[in-house]
C-alpha cells in the first residue's frame, strides 16, 4: 500500500508540477489542482497509513497505538476547503485575464516567434 | 466586527471601516502595553475552546507579536483614509476585503499554531489577491495572475512542509514543537529539516527573498497605492514567521538541529538587498523604486535575523517598524506625485503646446499658480521625508535604525565572543551602507525627475484626507526618532525574549493556569 500511495503521490506531483510550468493558463489551473491532490494525500500519509483503524478511541480498550490519528484528516479536510476556493478564485481571474488580453498565454501576449 | 456584508452602502461601510480599524489601533495599543507590562519572556495566552495547548489551538500574544499587530493597524489606518478619497470607489467590496485582510494578519501575527497558520496565511492571501485586482485593469490583471500562481504554489509548498514536521513530530503547536526538537532522533532529524526547509521556502517567497522575489516589483508596482501600502507589511509577515520561527524551533536550545538555516537567511538576504538595491537604480518607474525598496527592506531584517544575536535582532526590527512605515508613506506618495503626469494630462500639454496658448487667458492661472506653491512643496517635503527614512540617512527613524543594526554588528557582544567581528557581519556593514546609498541615488533621480523637471507640467491635485495619511507615517517615523531610547529599549527586551525561547514554550505550554487570560481582540 505504501508503495502504490507513493507512486501515487509521485505521479500526481510530477504531471502537476509539469502543467504549471506550461505557458497556457488551463495546463496551469490543471496542473495546480493535480499538485493539491498529491499534497492533500502527502498529508494523509504523513499521519501514518492505516487502513480499517477507527479515528475515535473506545472506552474498552483505550489504546491509542490501536487507532488511526484524527489530526491529519481534519488537516486534509481544511486544506481541500481552502485549495478548493483559491483555485475557483484564480479560475476567475483566468477568466478576466483571457477577456482583456484576448489571449490565454500566461503573461498575457503571445510570444514572438 | 467583520460582517461587512452590505452592498449600496458604500459611505456607511467606509465609516465603519474606518471606525473599526481606528478600534484596532486602540486593541493594538493596549496590548503592546499589556505585552510590556510583563517580565521578559512573558507572553499571553488565548486558549480557543479553553483546551489546554499541545490539543487545542491557542493565541499568543508577546512583545514581538504585540508590535506587529500595532504596526498592522497603523498602516491600515492610513491606507483606509487614504482610500477615502476616491480609491475606495474603484471596484466592488473594497471595505470587506480589506478587513479580511487585517483579520488575516493579526490572525497570523497571533496563532501559535502551524495549521492554523496557513489558514490565517490563506485568509489574507485570498483577501490579498482581491485587493490586487481592485480597480482592474490590464496590468493588474496580469500581475494577480501571476501572484496568484506562485501564492498557491507557495501554499502547496507550506502544507508538505507542514504535514513533514507533522509525521516526525506529531504536532503542530510551535511551542510543543520547540520543545520537542531537541529530544528527535538522529534518523528522523534530516526529514524535520527537510520539512522545515520547505516550510521557510513558502514563507521567504512571501518575504521576497533573492531568488524567490521575481513577482514581487511587478506585482506592488500594479497594486492600486492604497493597498501597495498594505501590503508593505504583507512581506512582512513572511520575515515575521522567519525570525519567530527560526529563533523558536533552530534557536540556541535545538540540540543538534541549533542554528539551522541561519546561514541560509544570512546569504539570502544579503543577495536580497543587493539585488533590491540594484532594481531601485535601475527602475524607471517611482512604484517600481517602492517595490523594490520593500525588498531592501526584507533582506535587511532576514540578513540580521541571521546572524542570531540579540543585539541585531533588536536593531533589526527597530529596522523594520520604520523602514515599514517609511516604504508604507512612500507607496501613497508616488501616487499623489503621479498624478500630474497621468497620459491624459500629457495630451493636454502637447496639444496646447501645438496649437498655441491662446486659451490661457480665461484658464485663471493666478489662483491655481498659489495652489501649485504649496501643494508642490508640502509633496516635495513628504518625499524627502519617505527618502530619508528609506535610504536611512539621520536625522530620522531609518538612520537610528541602520546605526543600531550596524552597532551591534560591530559589536558581537554574545555567544560568538571570539573577539573578531565575523566576515559576515563586514560583508553586512559594507552591504548595508551600499545599498542605502544607491537608494538615496534612486530616490533623488525619481524626486529630480518628479519636481524639478517640468515646471509647466499639471499639478496634482491633491486632497487633505490623501496628504493626512502620509504625514502621519511620517510623523510617526519622526516620533520614533526623537522617542528613539524608549522604542529601542522595546526592541531589545523584544530581541531578548525571542532569543530566550524557553520562557515561550512555558508560558503556551503551562497548564497549571486555571482561568483562561483573555488576550485576542480579535
Amino acid at each position: 500500500m505504501e508503495i502504490v500511495l507513493a507512486v501515487g503521490i509521485g505521479a500526481l506531483a510530477g504531471s502537476g508540477v509539469w502543467l504549471i510550468l506550461r505557458p497556457r493558463t488551463f495546463q496551469v489551473i490543471i496542473g495546480l489542482s493535480l499538485l493539491s491532490y498529491a499534497v492533500n494525500l502527502f498529508i494523509v500519509a504523513m499521519g501514518r497509513l492505516r487502513t480499517g483503524a477507527p479515528v475515535l478511541v473506545a472506552p474498552e480498550t483505550g489504546d491509542a497505538s490501536q487507532y488511526a490519528d484524527p489530526l491529519p484528516h481534519a488537516l486534509v479536510l481544511t486544506a481541500i476547503v481552502i485549495s478548493f476556493a483559491t483555485t475557483a478564485l484564480f479560475l476567475v481571474v483566468l477568466l478576466a485575464s483571457r477577456g482583456l488580453a484576448g489571449t490565454d498565454h500566461v503573461d498575457g501576449q503571445e510570444p514572438e516567434t | 466586527m467583520l460582517l461587512l456584508s452590505g452592498e449600496r452602502h458604500r459611505n456607511i461601510m467606509a465609516a465603519v471601516n474606518v471606525a473599526v480599524t481606528f478600534a484596532l489601533a486602540c486593541i493594538a495599543i493596549a496590548l503592546l502595553k499589556m505585552s510590556d507590562a510583563g517580565q521578559t519572556g512573558i507572553s499571553q495566552v488565548y486558549r480557543i475552546g479553553d483546551w489546554p495547548a499541545p490539543f487545542g489551538i491557542v493565541l499568543v500574544l508577546d512583545r514581538l507579536s504585540a508590535l506587529m499587530l500595532l504596526l498592522t493597524s497603523t498602516l491600515a489606518l492610513a491606507a483606509v483614509v487614504f482610500s477615502l478619497a476616491r480609491w475606495h470607489r474603484a471596484g466592488a467590496h473594497f471595505h470587506p476585503l480589506f478587513q479580511f485582510l487585517l483579520m488575516g494578519l493579526n490572525g497570523a501575527f497571533l496563532t501559535g499554531d502551524l495549521f492554523n497558520l496557513f489558514v490565517f496565511f490563506e485568509l489574507l492571501l485570498a483577501a490579498s489577491y482581491g485587493l490586487l485586482l481592485h480597480g482592474s485593469g490590464l496590468a493588474r490583471v496580469k500581475a494577480g495572475l501571476h501572484y496568484i500562481v506562485v501564492n498557491l504554489v507557495a501554499s502547496l509548498l507550506f502544507l508538505i512542509g507542514v504535514s513533514l514536521i507533522y509525521g516526525v513530530t506529531g504536532t503542530l503547536n510551535m511551542a510543543d514543537l520547540a520543545a520537542r526538537v531537541p529530544i528527535i532522533a538522529a534518523e528522523n532529524r534530516g526529514l524535520l529539516e527537510a520539512g522545515a526547509g520547505i516550510l521557510a521556502m513558502a514563507f521567504l517567497l512571501k518575504a521576497g527573498m533573492w531568488p524567490l522575489c521575481f513577482w514581487l516589483p511587478t506585482t506592488y508596482a500594479a497594486a492600486s497605492p492604497p493597498v501597495a501600502s498594505i501590503f508593505a507589511i504583507m512581506t512582512k509577515v513572511g520575515v515575521y514567521i522567519v525570525l519567530r520561527l527560526s529563533l523558536l524551533l533552530f534557536g540556541d536550545g535545538a540540540g543538534a538541529s541549533a542554528g539551522f538555516g541561519s546561514s541560509w537567511l544570512l546569504f539570502g538576504g544579503l543577495a536580497t538587498i543587493v539585488f533590491g538595491a540594484i532594481g531601485t537604480l535601475a527602475s524607471q518607474d517611482t512604484a517600481r523604486l517602492a517595490a523594490f525598496s520593500v525588498l531592501v527592506s526584507s533582506g535587511t531584517v532576514l540578513a540580521a535575523t541571521g546572524m542570531g544575536q540579540t543585539g541585531v535582532t533588536g536593531g533589526a526590527l527597530f529596522y523594520l517598524v520604520s523602514s515599514t512605515l517609511g516604504i508604507s508613506a512612500f507607496f501613497l506618495l508616488v501616487e499623489l506625485i503621479e498624478r500630474g503626469r497621468e497620459p491624459g494630462a500629457d495630451m493636454i500639454a502637447v496639444t496646447r503646446e501645438a496649437y498655441g496658448e491662446d486659451d490661457d487667458a480665461d484658464q485663471g492661472e493666478e489662483e491655481v499658480g498659489m495652489a501649485i506653491v504649496a501643494t508642490m512643496g508640502l509633496l516635495g517635503v513628504a518625499f524627502i521625508g519617505c527618502a530619508l527614512v528609506i535610504a536611512g540617512l539621520p536625522p530620522l527613524s531609518g538612520f537610528i535604525a541602520k546605526f543600531a543594526l550596524l552597532t551591534a554588528v560591530l559589536h558581537p557582544s554574545e555567544i560568538h565572543r571570539t573577539g573578531a567581528i565575523p566576515g559576515s557581519g563586514w560583508a553586512i556593514l559594507v552591504i548595508l551602507i551600499s545599498s542605502g546609498f544607491a537608494t538615496l541615488v534612486a530616490m533623488t533621480r525619481a524626486g529630480i525627475r518628479s519636481f524639478w523637471a517640468s515646471p509647466d507640467r499639471t499639478v496634482p491635485r491633491v486632497r487633505v484626507i490623501e496628504m493626512a495619511p502620509v504625514m502621519f507615517l511620517l510623523i510617526l517615523c519622526a516620533a520614533q526618532t526623537v522617542q528613539a531610547g524608549p522604542v529601542m529599549r522595546f526592541m531589545q527586551a523584544t530581541a531578548q525574549s525571542l532569543h530566550a525561547s524557553g520562557g515561550y514554550i512555558r508560558d503556551v505550554l503551562e497548564t497549571s493556569g486555571h482561568s483562561t487570560r483573555k488576550a485576542g481582540g480579535i
